[in-house]
């Protein structure tokens, strides 16, 4: 099967960060998709089908964070979890 | 952010005795009550503020853990209480299994990061097997706040 690679570099927008909720639509949307996908913050990665491994990242608002997609879905993968964070997880402004 | 930050020693709950989800969020909510973190008056409030958060989207995250929470100006700083049902409760899990591990906070609504860093010391804890395990196994208050010392004091690694 040929593997792809794909990455992209996201901020998280909202104001109260990646919490349970944002993080669990990390988990669902990621989890629609065959590629491994993992997110990389300050050098520690952890796999984004995994709601304890995303909450590690305590990733607050403005927090700069790398995904990476490998498989044969990637490029539209990382074009998807880009967009959730481009929405800011589709939150109320605060 | 350490449990010893946000965990309140004298609300802790090593034999819960409810069976449902709601009457497991107001035993957890009572602890933080009598324990004097969370005033009486503001009980049913959070109660509710907490089921509300639940329909949004259940808070059990898999592994028999399940971390109730809520946004409420009836504290001035993050607390939290830690709960262990044997028999385990139906708490709607994203993996469809049962709840065993109760982590219950309550936030002032200004301090997201403080929220993020409690669910980051909780969710870094709980990936390991060894901590998981021996919470389950606590019998009394004591044995749960040792256990906490421990993970505080990087026991469990990762």
């Amino acid at each position: 099967m040929s593997q792809f690679l794909s990455t992209a570099t996201v901020v998280v927008s909202n104001a109260q960060g990646l919490h349970m909720r944002p993080a669990n639509l990390l988990v669902t949307t990621a989890g629609k998709f065959t590629s491994n996908v993992t997110i990389v913050r300050e050098g520690q990665s952890v796999d984004c089908k995994s709601i304890l491994g995303i909450l590690t990242l305590g990733a607050v608002q403005g927090s700069q964070l790398d995904v990476h997609a490998e498989g044969p879905d990637a490029d539209t993968a990382i074009a998807t979890i880009v967009d959730l964070f481009q929405r800011g997880f589709d939150e109320p402004a605060e | 952010m350490k449990f010893s930050d946000f965990i309140a020693p004298q609300a802790l709950l090593p034999i819960l005795g409810s069976t449902t989800k709601e009457s497991v969020i107001g035993e957890l909510v009572d602890a933080l009550v009598s324990s004097g973190n969370v005033v009486a008056s503001d009980r049913d409030d959070i109660i509710r503020a907490i089921m509300k958060r639940e329909e949004l989207g259940s808070t059990g995250i898999g592994r028999g853990v399940a971390v109730p929470h809520t946004k409420h100006v009836g504290v001035s700083r993050l607390v939290g209480t830690v709960g262990v049902s044997q028999e385990g409760i139906d708490f709607d899990s994203l993996d469809g299994h049962k709840a065993e591990l109760f982590f219950l906070l309550v936030s002032p609504p200004d301090r997201p990061g403080d929220h993020l860093r409690a669910l980051e010391n909780i969710s870094r804890q709980l990936r390991n097997d060894t901590f998981c395990r021996f919470l389950k196994q606590s019998k009394t208050g004591d044995d749960i706040t040792q256990l906490l010392k421990e993970a505080d004091d990087n026991h469990f690694g990762s």
